[in-house]
């Protein structure tokens, strides 16, 4: 009878440790009341706009389909959503792969205080992907289908839709000691730790083939892409560029976290930053020059030097010389100068210019001697709505994390652990 | 390994081998043996180059059915849009099939019309307009099928390129993979959209029947039959009536062949026909790309725990150097 009551005292104890335990996780230590109050912030507020104002678009595209949100045809089945989703975005959050290989693989030790913040890009980079494909999808509910119940090898979509998967369970792993230090799991996070040179590996390749495949999709469409952006090697130039959006995107999320949220750095990180911007331009300015070379080599060997006197010639060249050798020459400048300021603004130049040649890939030069092709390739409002509402959500999630887990700090406790 | 290799691409050479003198014999095996050395690394293993080399190209089903189109024939009655909206039990159209102000827009198959017809001038005789018919080619190596991760589309033995909606989910590659832009998605349902395409009547077809479209015809501008069979036909027009039709059979070859041929008197580009198209299958276009993935991976491993197990190496006094590194940034 005495043990039942001390029993239930004991666990009823233990359950508001668990509850206060979780809420300080969750609230960041604040009380609720304080939370709430900082959370009314100008940024929150319009967030908030953004996502209320696109939600009845959301509801329209899964109650009324496809057809009420986009201006999808047999001859245009993509638009902007997965240009911006899917082509664009996913070359930043090879991020993750890019420096944590550089920091496991190639013994750059001095990327350390950088990876957790690169593999966190990626992951949730990756994570926001599928969740555009999940928009797009026609049946979004059988997106395990690939994986599961029919398989079409022939298909490079199949190796797109293997490899997102694997690589978004391989992110998700190589982020779990932060996960695990943040819920306090020493035993869990040693485990963890110990795999990670393997998942590393694994995410190289993964990551690899995903991002080529991306360019290896346009191989099947010679009679529809320009022969300007049509290549042999669009698998090479996908991944080529990749490499340069992933430093590109480090660099950017490096000077976000420093700037908006220097209270979640430790000094290693906020003292580490300026080398690592200085180094990354370097690597970013380099794997520049190798895709303007590949670029050039792509448009020699195909022998197109003729149409580039054409319209879409000089598009090409305002994407090649604009887009590519502008940035790459900035960067080199930023370099050499060693300037942050020009080293951080090339690299949003560089992201314009990956997002300028997916956009160019996936709409502008497909299907481009169709008549009235421009005209049918301006998206709807409602999809740039959806865009606009998925890019708010990615920001506070993000934000979300990286207040919460040790990402851009190292725990005492933990620190020389991994 | 080598050996066997050698002997096994000597039995593929038909004609080689024995007819040859022992000198170009030997030259050919040593640049043979050159080259499977040089594959050896990764590829050979997994048996991909061989597999390459070894698979004889498909050149179609044969005996397969096929359907050749004559635009000189052609009146646009409509009456094959009518009858594949009757036999696939589609929802009644806008305008009515005998409405012929539908050929003044340029209209498209969709999940709504496998086919369709539409008018394009003819510079020949401004006064017979030339009228075309759309719909699914139905290609001997369908880039459709070659583009679907789930397998849903399949060329059948009979000609038809089918689909099934039970596996799909609406990716729409095969839309974008598709070089004439056929398969039409049903973007209005938000629970069960699906491709809707013609499927050259397969069911039909299967009971001995003609396709809708051809039964409907009553200018005899479509003609169901045997591939092999509509190809000399086609010919034949052609051979007969020289100054009649362009001299070319669109099907024949474009993209590896199509089951769905087209004689025509005005050049097919005018008709908004693609002419850029590669003679090759397109999935010839994918398979080089599809064959370097498993070398991926099993290359980088080796390569990068190499790399890995380079740079780790000599390195004890690591946390000590990093620190001081830290600090000096």
């Amino acid at each position: 009878m005495d043990n039942g009551i001390q029993y239930t005292a004991q666990s009823s104890a233990s359950s508001a440790e668990f509850r206060n335990w979780f809420m300080d996780k969750l609230f960041m230590g604040m009380s609720v009341s304080e939370y709430a109050r900082s959370l009314a912030t100008p940024f929150n507020l319009a967030a908030v706009a953004i996502l209320v104002a696109s939600a009845p678009v959301f509801i329209m595209r899964y109650t009324r389909g496809l057809a009420s949100v986009m201006d999808a045809t047999s001859e245009y089945p993509w638009g902007l959503l997965l240009s911006w989703g899917i082509f664009a975005g996913e070359p930043l959050f090879a991020a993750g792969f890019v420096v944590a290989a550089a920091y496991y693989l190639f013994g750059m030790k001095s990327y350390r205080p950088l990876v957790r913040l690169a593999v966190l890009g990626g992951m949730l980079g990756y994570a926001f992907a599928a969740s555009y494909l999940l928009i797009d999808l026609g049946r979004p509910w059988r997106i395990y289908y690939p994986m599961l119940v029919n398989l079409g090898p022939s298909s490079v979509l199949f190796i797109v839709a293997w490899h997102v998967a694997l690589y978004c369970t391989v992110q998700l792993l190589e982020f779990s000691p932060a996960i695990l230090e943040w819920l306090g799991s020493r035993r869990l996070h040693r485990w963890a730790v110990s795999t990670t040179v393997a998942l590393i590996i694994g995410g190289v390749i993964l990551s690899t083939v995903h991002q080529s495949a991306l360019g290896a999709m346009y191989l099947l469409t010679p009679g529809k892409l320009h022969p300007l952006w049509y290549s042999s090697h669009l698998p090479l130039l996908f991944f080529s560029s990749a490499v340069y959006a992933a430093m590109s995107f480090a660099i950017l999320l490096a000077f976000v976290a420093v700037r908006y949220f220097r209270d979640k750095c430790d000094a290693k990180f906020i003292s580490s930053t300026p080398s690592l911007t200085l180094s990354l331009g370097k690597g970013a300015a380099l794997s520049m020059y190798v895709y303007f070379a590949l670029k050039v080599l792509a448009l020699a060997q195909d022998d197109r030097w003729g149409l580039l006197t054409t319209p879409y010639g000089y598009w090409y060249l305002v994407e090649l010389l604009g887009f590519v050798a502008m940035p790459m020459v900035l960067f080199t400048a930023g370099v050499k100068s060693q300037s942050l300021k020009l080293i951080r603004f090339s690299a949003l130049f560089a992201l314009f210019g990956i997002l300028l040649n997916r956009v160019n890939v996936n709409l502008i030069a497909f299907n481009w001697h169709l008549p009235g092709h421009l005209h049918r390739i301006i998206p709807p409002g409602t999809e740039i709505m959806m865009i606009m509402a998925m890019v708010t959500l990615h920001i506070l999630v993000f934000r979300w994390i990286l207040n919460r887990f040790p990402v851009t700090r190292e725990l005492p406790e933990y620190e020389g652990t991994h | 390994m080598i050996k066997i290799k050698i002997k096994k691409n000597r039995s593929e050479d038909p004609g080689g081998g024995a007819a040859q003198d022992a000198a170009g014999r030997s030259a050919r095996l040593s640049r043979r043996s050159f080259l499977s050395i040089s594959m050896l690394a990764g590829c050979t293993a997994l048996g991909l180059p061989a597999r390459a080399g070894a698979a004889p190209e498909f050149e179609g089903w044969p005996k397969s059915y096929g359907m050749l189109t004559d635009f000189t024939a052609c009146v646009g009655c409509r009456s094959c849009e009518r009858a594949c909206n009757e036999v696939n039990r589609m929802p009644a159209p806008e305008k009515p099939f005998d409405d012929a102000s539908v050929f003044n827009e340029r209209r498209w198959p969709n999940a709504k019309a496998l086919t369709v017809v539409n008018r394009y001038e003819n510079p020949g005789d401004p006064s017979r307009p030339v009228y075309r018919k759309i719909q699914c080619n139905h290609c001997l190596e369908p880039a459709c099928a070659t583009a679907c991760p789930i397998h849903a589309y399949t060329k059948t033995p009979e000609g038809p390129v089918i689909y099934n909606e039970k596996l799909c989910f609406g990716c729409r590659y095969c839309v974008i993979g598709c070089p004439f832009n056929i398969p039409g998605y049903d973007y209005e349902s938000a629970l069960q959209p699906k491709i809707m395409k013609c499927i050259l009547c397969y069911g039909r077809i299967k009971k001995g029947q003609l396709p809708g479209c051809a039964e409907a015809c009553p200018a005899g501008a479509l003609t169901f039959g045997k591939r092999a069979d509509l190809l000399k036909l086609a010919r034949k027009r052609i051979a007969e009536h020289p100054d009649k039709y362009v001299s070319h059979i669109y099907g024949e070859h474009e993209v590896g062949g199509t089951s769905w041929l087209y004689i025509s008197g005005v050049p097919f580009e005018q008709l908004g026909f693609p002419t850029n198209l590669p003679k090759k299958p397109l999935i010839e276009l994918t398979k080089g790309y599809l064959s370097t993935v498993p070398v991926i991976f099993t290359t980088f491993p080796a390569i990068f725990g190499l790399i890995y197990a380079a740079t780790r190496k000599g390195d004890p006094t690591e946390p000590e150097r990093q620190h001081k590194e830290g600090n000096n940034g």
